[in-house]
């Protein structure tokens, strides 16, 4: 015990240090689609409520970046909470035969001894994913992502969402919610499926996923329950993730938990991959110190894991709460959602297409494409974005150190909109960014409408997959205007 | 010198243009291909080599330089042909500038891509140059109405040159209103705040000035050459506001020098310039030196550059009539500048400025963007001294 996944994880587990959560990051993608729009458009499906939906240029490997930026800023990530790991799960990911995580690697700047693994193509691989995080030993870097659409006036689009969560998992005094016990219940059966490649799954019967769900987390709950040596009165707050919001209510309504925490479904959707994550964040950001989590996963059988959150809690802020992502998201037109997702094609401006990216050139630069990192001339500070050898006056050339800019701010000098140049989304918003303590980049800016735009406006960087071309995601960064 | 007609030439290739402006250019200086000792051909993308000239023109080993240097290709064609016979090397030589763009179907100017690891912008020149009128706005205090009729008035006077000239895309005169009812492409800037895309070739011959009156009784004298390569500072460099081009200033206080200019103003009869975008041109009457800076706005709207003007700027119509085969541009400038100091124009294109005693013409090429570019400067005159 102690070192990998059994069936059910029990006290034994801490009898070490404390293990647990650490730190958590939510990301929210920026717009909302009313789903009061869809009948309207296309003459069924919709519904109530909103869904979150990726921007054009996101996938869940730029989206698990976001999450993963936001759980290191609240972990001493420099010393003694450094992830040693890194699993990264989606049922959606960008790649296929080449690792998806690696990218989320070089985003974060990670030490190339730490290695980087993809989970594998399935809700359940996120719980796996942090269930073998907790039940091991080090410091481990979760990121669990997905975007989940259907074909236009279906379930799935309307009730689907996009969303990414991410955890630092380890031990020590930084610990803000601490593992005390899990167990899983394994099912093989026709519930969600989609072959890759596809761009919708398929559900079988709703009812008979239910019937099958249903008992499996309540067997799961009542052997996580014993694992942990608790009886279920002593659970504050139970958060599902389930395929529907529907089976998801009638699990938490059988386990007896004091409170069920809002599984975001009414306003974010079901977030497939990404929703055990997102799930245990909202419980995270509403817990106090003390109480009792537990984490139901209904995929492809059940998975619960239970924590007691501790003390340190109380001090946790997280770097962006889902509360506050909810309120700065915006709204988006039923048809831009279908273009943006490929359901619909839209004339693209008559410029060519990008090339694709240089496989060697980008190897050369992936501290500047991926992590954002510039050069500061040693002697009079010049920032240099791209980073250059050589200093502005050409005289010294190799005196030069790290600008790592990924979390500087700055300042719109001034900015257009380009209405003819090749975007999967035109018009191209565009700014020359002067970055707080120099830098000066001439850079898109994305999540943004024009009138919101002023010569001043603040500006962050945000990981963004800026087309596919070749079949190679282009990945680099964009700035956004800073909101909240 | 010669120089085709400036259109959509859907009919013609880059071979067929090549010949006709070259064929013109023989013709006009009276000399035979064989007289010819070396060939500069300046094309930005539509070929590649001294080939494709030696191949249009079935040159007859003869050594031959393909040249590009973005938007100033066919300029830095002449620059290189003429240093090349100040050094010695050779008597006599041809440049020819041509480029075939509406061959690719698509709008604009599109470069080449070259293999990189996708983190460069991928802005339209619209785009990129749209951002001068918010920060010169800003920066001089002109409101957006005066900064809007000074950018229209560029246009119409651009239009209403082109419109007297058999050469140009562009052929008829537009109203401050049509400038300003077009549809927006970037930033504030409309379709007629915009160059057009052209194909053409312009070609010219070149020898020492003291060989000159070997070959004709009208020679124009080559008085400053000047070129500078940006270092993409203004890219990175937060004190750069948009409102000036540094290579481009510092490249007039070099051709000024060389040609012993001390006061532009007072002394440039003419000037072709590179009005790729109307707030270029704006721009570029500063970085010149024809007005103070802050005060090209006012000097626009008082028609100081108009074709009656007392500096006329772009008599031909322009980049915005004549449209912009890269390779063939500067050359097209420059013949503009042969024709009005050997006072070859149509009457109704011809401007006042020579007759009142100025002597130099000058003709400027940029490529590139705000903040990124080349610049070249060229003083033409009609007078050996």
């Amino acid at each position: 015990m102690g070192h990998g996944i059994a069936a059910a994880d029990g006290p034994s587990v801490t009898v070490g240090p404390m293990r647990g959560i650490i730190s958590w990051g939510a990301y929210l993608p920026y717009r909302r689609l009313d789903k009061s729009q869809i009948s309207v458009f296309i003459g069924q499906g919709g519904g109530r409520g909103t869904r979150a939906v990726a921007s054009f240029d996101e996938d869940t490997t730029s989206m698990g970046v976001e999450a993963a930026r936001l759980a290191l800023r609240g972990a001493d990530v420099s010393g003694a909470s450094a992830p040693e790991v890194v699993l990264f799960g989606t049922a959606l990911p960008a790649y296929a035969d080449k690792t998806n995580a690696t990218a989320i690697h070089a985003a974060l700047r990670l030490p190339a001894e730490v290695p980087a693994f993809d989970m594998g193509a399935s809700v359940g691989s996120t719980a796996g994913a942090l269930r073998l995080a907790l039940s091991t030993v080090g410091n481990r870097l979760v990121v669990t992502s997905d975007m989940r659409t259907g074909l236009a006036g279906s379930a799935d689009e309307a009730n689907g969402g996009d969303a990414a969560a991410a955890f630092v998992i380890g031990e020590g005094d930084g610990v803000v919610a601490e593992y005390i016990g899990g167990a899983s219940i394994t099912e093989e059966f026709i519930d969600r499926w989609r072959s890759p490649g596809d761009i919708r799954s398929k559900v079988w019967d709703d009812k008979f996923s239910e019937l099958t769900y249903v008992p499996a987390g309540r067997q799961a709950y009542k052997n996580a329950l014993e694992a942990a040596g608790l009886s279920a009165d002593q659970i504050d707050l139970v958060a599902v993730a389930a395929p529907t919001a529907r089976i998801g209510s009638a699990l938490a309504s059988k386990v007896g938990a004091a409170k069920v925490v809002d599984d975001l479904t009414a306003t974010i959707g079901c977030t497939g991959a990404a929703q055990p994550g997102l799930v245990l964040a909202n419980a995270l950001e509403n817990a106090e110190p003390g109480q009792t989590i537990a984490l139901v996963v209904l995929a492809d059988g059940a998975d619960v894991m239970i924590l007691r959150t501790t003390p340190a809690i109380a001090k946790h802020t997280p770097a962006r709460s889902i509360a506050s992502q909810l309120e700065s998201g915006a709204p988006l037109a039923y048809g831009r959602f279908l273009s943006w997702r490929g359901m619909i094609n839209v004339e693209p401006p008559r410029r060519p297409e990008p090339a694709r990216p240089s496989g060697t050139a980008a190897a050369r630069t992936t501290d500047w494409k991926f992590g954002f990192v510039g050069s500061r001339d040693s002697q009079t500070g010049d920032v240099f974005l791209p980073p250059m050898r050589v200093s502005s006056d050409g005289q010294r050339t190799d005196q030069m150190e790290d600008a790592p800019m990924a979390d500087v701010q700055g300042t719109i000098a001034t900015f257009t909109v380009d209405r003819m140049a090749y975007s999967p989304s035109p018009p191209i918003i565009f700014a020359v960014v002067d970055f707080d303590g120099g830098g000066r980049l001439p850079i898109e800016l994305t999540d943004t409408d024009l009138e919101e735009v002023a010569i001043g406006g603040r500006v962050e960087m945000t990981f963004r997959r800026l087309f596919t071309a070749d079949g190679i995601h282009n990945y680099f960064w964009k700035g956004k205007l800073i909101r909240g | 010198m010669g120089c085709t007609n400036f259109v959509e030439n859907w009919g013609a290739s880059l071979d067929d243009m090549m010949i006709d402006a070259a064929n013109e250019a023989y013709a006009s200086a009276g000399v035979n291909k064989d007289d010819v000792d070396a060939y500069w051909f300046g094309t930005a993308q539509s070929a590649m080599s001294g080939i494709a000239l030696a191949r249009a023109l079935q040159l007859q080993n003869k050594p031959v330089t393909r040249v590009e240097n973005y938007c100033a290709t066919g300029s830095e064609a002449l620059r290189q042909a003429s240093y090349a016979l100040a050094s010695g090397a050779y008597d006599l030589c041809m440049v020819v500038g041509a480029e075939k763009v509406k061959d690719t179907g698509f709008q604009g100017l599109n470069a080449n891509p070259i293999p990189n690891d996708g983190t460069a912008r991928t802005l339209t020149a619209a785009a990129m140059f749209s951002m001068i009128v918010p920060a010169y706005g800003n920066k001089y205090g002109v409101d957006e109405e005066t900064m809007r009729a000074a950018l229209s008035h560029i246009a119409v006077k651009n239009h209403y040159n082109g419109a007297r000239n058999s050469r140009a895309q562009f052929r008829k005169e537009i109203t401050v209103e049509t400038v300003e009812k077009a549809p927006k492409m970037a930033g504030t800037l409309g379709l007629f705040d915009c160059a057009g895309v052209a194909d053409g070739s312009a070609a010219a011959i070149v020898c020492r000035a003291e060989d000159a009156h070997k070959y004709t009784d009208k020679p124009i004298y080559v008085k400053a050459l000047s070129f500078i390569a940006g270092n993409g500072g203004g890219l990175t460099d937060p004190n750069y506001d948009y409102t000036t081009f540094p290579e481009i200033a510092a490249c007039a206080v070099d051709a000024y020098a060389q040609a012993g200019v001390t006061n532009a103003r007072e002394q440039v009869a003419m000037a072709e310039v590179h009005d790729c975008f109307t707030p270029t041109e704006l721009l570029l009457m500063e970085d010149l030196q024809f007005s103070a800076r802050g005060t090209a706005w006012r000097d626009v709207l008082d028609g100081v550059f108009d074709l009656d003007g007392e500096l006329p700027v772009n008599p031909d119509g322009g980049l915005k009539s004549f449209g912009h085969p890269t390779g063939a541009s500067g050359l097209r400038m420059m013949f503009e500048a042969f024709l009005q100091l050997r006072g070859e124009v149509p009457e109704e294109r011809k401007i006042h400025s020579l007759a009142e005693g100025r002597k130099l013409a000058l003709t400027h090429n940029l490529g590139g963007y705000p903040g990124e570019m080349v610049s070249f400067i060229s003083l033409l005159g009609a007078e050996l001294d």
